[in-house]
Parts: structure tokens; sequence; C-alpha cells
């Protein structure tokens, strides 16, 4: 990819290797959706990795409808200024200026986000143009491509935002991996049509194809409710993973918020998942997501 | 299985894994001639002759570790002379002391430094640049995420790199006292496996 390597001492931020390396170091972890400072601080408490400061969460904004946009600068300075962990925040896409106010604001991480109503039905932001690194939804393995082409350094699995169900989440991480292992057994005088197939440059499926996994973290986010979700999708394959409505829309957040993290960590050991799922209170109310009709669905915003 | 049976036995090195960057270390480690084992468990801890604590965050891998029951064992055996190498939120992990930690947050401990968190800034601040470190041949490529820099280090604290230049230029962020050793940036990111060579030798000389 394009990764440079300077030969200078001076240093150099905004690096592809800096930005994929920020994901790295979430890898095993929880990001969690929180939309006042004091939700920040109770993530913090419990373990979380990351928080994504928005304005509401996607069960909220499903069920509010209208036009969903970044969140107000005040709010993200309140969640920066409350938290030590690092603080991410969503802008629309295709929304560059509103990525622009975000990474002046000193935000750590920029998702440029389908639960958001996408501001451009063309073209995604140029994340090559920032310094803040970006992550981006993708629910197969072309669209995953195109975003890392766009300069996306850290993916993660779509699923279906504020619904609690992870259904969604389980087909678009299945799909990306699956993907990836039939790429790795393609002949190399295939991947040409391969490319094309996956609407991706052929450089970057050339270099995935022999090296069996993309040159970025993959999480999982959009319906994940569960201590036992988590592990799932941790067993899966996913690198970490992002919760949203999941957590402050249930019965009791710091609870089941530190339950994910353990989850999340001991997502092989059944012994773990079991003790930490015991007495948590209601999970947030579930919407099947095939009871919503098409138009409502977010995991069809980008492309 | 890999037990150690004097000289000339590969050493079992262990990888904190309750979160962070866990496969880049193990990755690195491979590249040596070591056992690696990743740590989750007491249980799993007392088989390793040397542990490195990888990148992450901080906070969360110390809640994870007290939870699950590591905090007290990895203490206890920093304290008898086990082999130690922390990188970035490693590296606050052995502080003995802490710059902006949360409130509640505690270090394992057992290096005679204070360190910063998240003293670059944050995440748009975070850089690479070549740096000298003591020990190893030609220049490193040091990747530094919102990392942190020891403020104040003890007299029996060996400073094995600074920052070279911009900003933060003199800046300590690589230290050795007696069997740890921590940098403030990431030579596990990269696959240059030089400064876990020099911890290996630490590892062999314990």
């Amino acid at each position: 990819m394009s990764e440079t390597h300077e030969t200078s001492s001076q240093p150099v931020t905004g690096t592809a290797r800096v930005k994929r390396g920020m994901a790295e170091m979430l890898k095993g972890g929880v990001i969690m959706d929180v939309v006042t400072a004091e939700q920040a601080k109770i993530a913090e408490d419990a373990g979380a990795v990351a928080v994504m400061a928005l304005e509401r969460v996607p069960a909220d904004i499903r069920a509010q409808g209208g036009v969903s946009r970044m969140s107000d600068p005040d709010m993200i300075d309140s969640i920066i200024e409350a938290v030590s962990i690092p603080v991410m925040a969503k802008a629309r896409i295709g929304h560059f200026v509103e990525a622009q106010v975000i990474q002046s604001l000193g935000v750590d991480y920029i998702d440029e986000s389908e639960v958001l109503t996408p501001a451009d039905y063309a073209n995604h932001i140029d994340k090559w143009n920032f310094t803040v690194p970006f992550v981006c939804g993708a629910t197969n393995l072309g669209e995953a491509l195109r975003r890392i082409t766009e300069g996306a350094a850290m993916i993660r699995s779509k699923g279906e935002a504020g619904t609690g169900d992870v259904s969604n989440a389980v087909t678009h991480m299945r799909t990306i991996l699956g993907e990836l292992r039939r790429l790795g057994s393609l002949c190399e005088d295939e991947l040409y049509v391969a490319a094309k197939e996956l609407q991706a440059p052929y450089d970057l499926v050339k270099e995935v194809a022999g090296t069996g996994k993309l040159p970025v973290v993959l999480f999982t986010a959009g319906g994940i409710a569960t201590p036992a979700d988590a592990a799932m999708m941790m067993q899966l394959g996913a690198d970490g993973v992002f919760v949203g409505s999941g957590i402050f829309k249930s019965g009791n957040p710091a609870q089941r918020a530190a339950a994910i993290v353990k989850a999340t960590t001991f997502f092989d050991d059944a012994d773990v998942v079991a003790d930490v799922s015991r007495g948590l209170g209601e999970a947030m109310v579930g919407i099947n997501v095939d009871e919503l009709p098409q138009a409502h669905r977010l995991s069809e915003r980008g492309w | 299985m890999s037990t150690s049976t004097g000289a000339g036995a590969r050493p079992t090195i262990g990888v904190l894994a309750l979160q962070g960057d866990v496969r880049e270390h193990v990755a690195s480690l491979r590249s040596l001639d070591v056992d690696v084992l990743t740590v989750r468990r007491p249980e799993e801890l007392v088989r390793c002759q040397g542990l490195v604590l990888p990148g992450g965050e901080s906070t969360t891998i110390h809640k994870l570790a007290r939870a699950f029951g590591l905090f007290d064992p990895l203490r206890a055996a920093i304290g008898s002379g086990l082999p130690v190498f922390g990188t970035c939120a490693g590296m606050i992990l052995l502080a003995d002391r802490v710059e902006d930690a949360t409130t509640d947050q505690e270090t394992f401990g057992g290096l005679d430094v204070t360190v910063r968190r998240n003293a670059f800034g944050r995440q748009v601040d975070s850089f690479e640049e070549e740096l000298h470190v003591a020990g190893v041949e030609g220049r490193v490529r040091a990747v530094f995420i919102r990392a942190p820099w020891v403020e104040e280090a003890g007299a029996g604290v060996e400073t094995l790199a600074r920052v070279e230049a911009g900003p933060a230029s003199g800046r300590i962020v690589a230290v050795r006292q007696g069997s740890l050793m921590a940098t403030s940036f990431h030579p596990e990111v990269g696959g240059d496996s030089r400064v876990h060579r020099l911890f290996l030798d630490l590892v062999r000389r314990a």
C-alpha cells in the first residue's frame, strides 16, 4: 500500500503507520457510544479502550428519524475533557468539512459513518488528506478495500446499528472473512477478475490475497448487545468490538459495559462469558432486522 | 511443553494478552529464538521466563488484570526479578509513578520513573521518527502513538533513547533498570525485532 518510509529523522505525523498503528492498540478492546460526559466516564471506568462521542445513539436516531449530523463541538469537547482514553466522533459519509471540524477539535479517530445521514451519495471522504485516522464501515470485502483505498486506517463490519440484533454483524463479518479466504485460494491470473468483481484496485487485491488479511484492523459493530454477542464476534475473527446503543439503552449500563469488556478479552472461555452474563438486568429492547423496511436499514448506506 | 531446564534452553517469553497489540509482539518474538506464550491467567504467568507488556489502553489492561487475579501475582513476579519489557501502555504499567493517570489507576511498578500519559498530545500529534537506541546498531524507526514519556528517572535507571528532533526533542523515551525495560514507542509495529533482542539479553542474564 501507500505506506511511506521516510529516511529523515524529523518527526512525521499522520503517516499510514501511525494511523493504522493507533487501531492496532485498540485490539481486543471495546469502543462504546456515549452521548454525555457522564456516560463517557462510566465507559472509561468499565474498561472501554475508547469512546465514540455522538448526539444520539443509533436506537434513538432510528426512533426519532430526521437528518442525523455531526455532534455539537461543545459536546465533543466535554467528552474529551472528561476522559483520558481516546475519543472518536462520527462524520457523515462524504462530509469532508464535518471531518475537518472534528479533526480541529482534537478527536483521535473519525468514524465516517452510515449511522448518520449521508452527505454525498457518490463519494466518500478522501481520508488521505487528514492527519487524524478514519474508521469506516463495510458489509463485504470489496467495500472494505474501497474504503482502505480512500485512506481508512481501520474497518468495522457494519451490522445493523441501533437494533440489538447481532445477525447482520455476523453476516458482514462472515462475508468479509469468507471473501478473504476465497481470495487466498485463487491463482495469480484469477486475481485480475477478482479485482474487477470486488470493484477494488488490483494491487490491494493482490496484497490481501497474499497476506490473507486486511492491511488494517477489523472491528465489528451494529447490534452487539450482550457479552455473548461480543464473544461470538471475537470468535468469528473480529479484532475488537464497537457497542452502540447496547450499553446505555440497557438496564444497568456500568455493569453491562464491564461485562462486555471482560467477555471480549476472554471470548474463548465460556466459563468467563457465563460468569459475566449473570444478573445484568434488561438488555436493550431489540428490533429484528428482518422487520425493518429496506429503506430504514443503515447498513445499505455507503457503497 | 517448554520448561526452563538450564543453560541453552529456549526461554518462554509471555505477552500479556488482556488487550492491545499482542499480535505484533508475538510476531516480533517469534522471529527470535524463543517460545512465545500469551498470558491472561496467573497459571500462564508462572511458565514465563520473561514477559512483554504490549501497547494498548493502560486503564483497560489495569482493570482486566485486577478483575482476573493477575495484578498481584504480576507485581510480585516483577518484585522477585522477572524480566519485563513494556511498550507504550506497558511503560506506564511498569512505572512507579504516573502523571495524568485516572483516579483509580494503579501500576505494576518496578521502574523508578515518573511517566506522563499521552505526553506528546492527542492522536493528531502521534508521529514516527528515527532514533538511536543504546545497544542497537543503526537507527530504529520509532512509532509513537498517543505515547507517554519519562518525565523523571531515578538514579538507578539507564536512559536508552531520547527524542532527537522536533518539539519534544530531548525527552526520555526508552529506559532500562535491572531486569526491566520500557519504551514509549512501538518497536513491535513494523517488524523490527532488534529492541526485542535487547530485552532477550536481559532475560538470558536473569
